[in-house]
């Protein structure tokens, strides 16, 4: 309870800082976001090659080792085994796209460049900076989403309607690397300490349903896997682009939105902590 | 009063950076922050930019509690921190004009502000220029235009021409003196004497958290030192003990004599007299200097130490 109002507290405090604010939430978020798109004028080329690790998978694995493999059920119906891996590559560069800002530039910029320094020093708040920073997070995964999107279409490898819903579903997998991977990189002290986010995305990239069904996997690693985040993106892109969405699909939503918003609330008490001290 | 401030503390969990001050700066006043490292200044500096809570007494910004409204107090505020803050990955155009729209202020408005202030502080040829290619002068002078973006009522400058050339330096404060006249109430931290002295209407001098003396650099100049200080100089090395022996023999000619470790330091009204004394007892020091005080030398007095090891 004392937690509870402490908790309640702290956001009535932080609801007044705005107060007189020349700058609304929704206008901070777009500031941010058009920063970093004017940042990245520049440097254009690396925006591009995130994009084309997937891709390259996608030929490679999909196309190529598909040559040797039949294709798996997916909802009661078999599909090519290049189509089967397509969606999870496509969730794949979502989370690639949100993996680079959240994680070494977010490191950069809140270390190094003191950048959120500078901005705090505006009308802007703690909570702007984490809103705006995430939110071009995940449109950057949405972009890489709707570029793989048609690839995917080009290549003939999307069999439903329903696959338009891919592009907003990949921006759920942004918010949720996004958040999280932010939220962690507040706690980082060396650039040492990304490898374990190597460590975690390698394992996630190969193992969630991306290249084979988790059937494969003995019961207790396959409950591990199903709740990875990446996991059930692929599986709700999956849904998405062959046309078999249920009631799992709407777990999947909703658990992707929660990790996001839990981010961006660790994020910012954070940046509290770090840079308001 | 546009800062007024009772009893201000900060604390760093066992560390105690500033322990109750009382501050008051009304408009178009130019108020310096003095002391060496550590002695609060910076500490006191980001509470009154909004951007660190105080852990106790009153603190009103513009009439405001920084707790309640710091982004309304941001707003009208301009902030020039000690280390340079520009966004490197913006040109030096783009930095005035992103940071012009963190406050929310019109497309053309801030437009028309980026090329009056790149001229204001000549970096109008560097317009499209990186950051990175700047020299430390010019980007000094980049933070300080963008300090300016929102046409400040307050402006606050943490310790403005630290690290840089003499050159460099006297444009920078060209530039202050300009704001002043204009009339922005200016506030600053330094730790050189000579900044002090030359900006500020009125200053407080800081020492471990504390404001041990407060008044216009004349005032505490007349204060706490005399009008004239003779140097003398004793040794190639300069022994301290040496000077400790000598310091016995001429402390009846001055005011008040200081020991450093490197010379002694002669407080009198008349320098030059002073120097004939102590010549005429026959001692010969190996370099001499007659120099009116300064805010140095008030330092020395009130703390027992040298603002610049």
């Amino acid at each position: 309870m004392a937690l509870f109002t402490a908790a309640v507290a702290g956001e009535t405090a932080r609801r007044a800082a705005r107060q007189g604010s020349p700058v609304s939430a929704v206008e901070a978020t777009r500031l941010l976001v058009w920063r970093n798109m004017l940042a990245y004028r520049r440097h254009w080329p690396i925006f591009v090659t995130g994009f084309l690790e997937p891709v390259f998978y996608l030929f490679s694995i999909g196309v190529g080792v598909g040559a040797l493999v039949t294709g798996f059920e997916v909802g009661g119906r078999t599909v090519p085994y290049a189509e089967f891996v397509a969606p999870g590559m496509l969730a794949a560069s979502a989370m690639n796209g949100a993996l680079y800002d959240s994680t070494f530039n977010f490191f950069h910029k809140l270390r190094f460049g003191k950048l959120f320094d500078q901005m705090l020093a505006t009308p802007l708040t703690t909570m702007d900076v984490a809103r705006g920073e995430l939110s071009w997070s995940l449109i950057r995964g949405g972009i890489y989403a709707a570029a793989f999107l048609l690839v995917m279409v080009a290549m003939d490898l999307v069999s439903s309607w329903w696959a338009v819903l891919a592009v907003p579903a990949a921006l759920l997998i942004g918010l949720a690397f996004g958040g999280i991977c932010m939220a962690l990189t507040t706690f980082m002290r060396s650039w040492q300490d990304f490898e374990y986010v190597t460590l975690a995305t390698v394992p996630m990239f190969l193992f969630s349903a991306t290249f084979f069904p988790v059937s494969a996997f003995p019961e207790w690693l396959r409950w591990v896997v199903e709740c990875t985040p990446l996991y059930r993106g692929v599986v709700l892109i999956r849904e998405l682009c062959t046309g078999t969405v249920g009631w799992g699909s709407a777990a999947s939503v909703v658990y992707l939105v929660v990790l996001g918003l839990v981010g961006l609330v660790v994020v910012r008490r954070r940046l509290d902590r770090l840079l308001l001290a | 009063m546009l800062i007024h401030a009772r009893g201000l503390r900060k604390t760093f969990g066992d560390f105690e950076a500033v322990r109750g001050i009382d501050v008051d700066v009304p408009r178009g006043q130019a108020f310096g922050f003095l002391g060496p490292n550590g002695a609060g200044k910076s500490s006191t500096m980001r509470m009154v930019a909004a951007v660190s809570p105080p852990t106790g007494g009153t603190l009103r910004i513009l009439g405001m509690d920084p707790a309640e409204q710091s982004s309304a107090i941001k707003a009208r505020i301009g902030v020039c921190p000690q280390e340079d803050t520009l966004d490197l990955e913006l040109s030096v155009r783009d930095n005035l004009y992103v940071y012009g729209r963190y406050f929310g202020l019109p497309r053309k408005e801030v437009r028309a502000r980026v090329d009056e202030l790149l001229a204001f502080v000549q970096l109008g040829e560097k317009a499209d220029a990186m950051v990175d290619d700047l020299s430390g002068g010019m980007k000094r002078r980049l933070t300080i235009a963008r300090s300016l973006i929102n046409r400040p009522e307050i402006l606050l400058l943490d310790e403005p021409t630290t690290g840089l050339d003499p050159q460099a330096r006297h444009v920078v404060w060209d530039r202050l003196f300009r704001l002043k006249a204009q009339g922005v109430t200016l506030v600053l931290t330094t730790h050189y004497m000579d900044e002090a002295e030359q900006l500020c209407d009125r200053l407080v001098v800081m020492d471990k958290g504390h404001i041990v003396a407060e008044g216009s650099p004349l005032e505490l100049i007349r204060a706490h030192a005399t009008r004239e200080v003779a140097e003398l100089r004793f040794g190639a090395g300069g022994a301290q003990a040496e000077h400790e022996a000598v310091a016995e023999q001429v402390a009846g000619l001055a005011d008040r004599v200081e020991v450093l470790p490197d010379r002694l330091l002669l407080y009198s009204d008349d320098g030059e007299r002073t120097l004939a004394q102590v010549h005429a007892a026959g001692l010969r020091p190996t370099t001499t200097l007659v120099r009116r005080a300064t805010l140095e030398d008030v330092f020395l007095r009130l703390t027992g130490r040298t603002l610049v090891d």
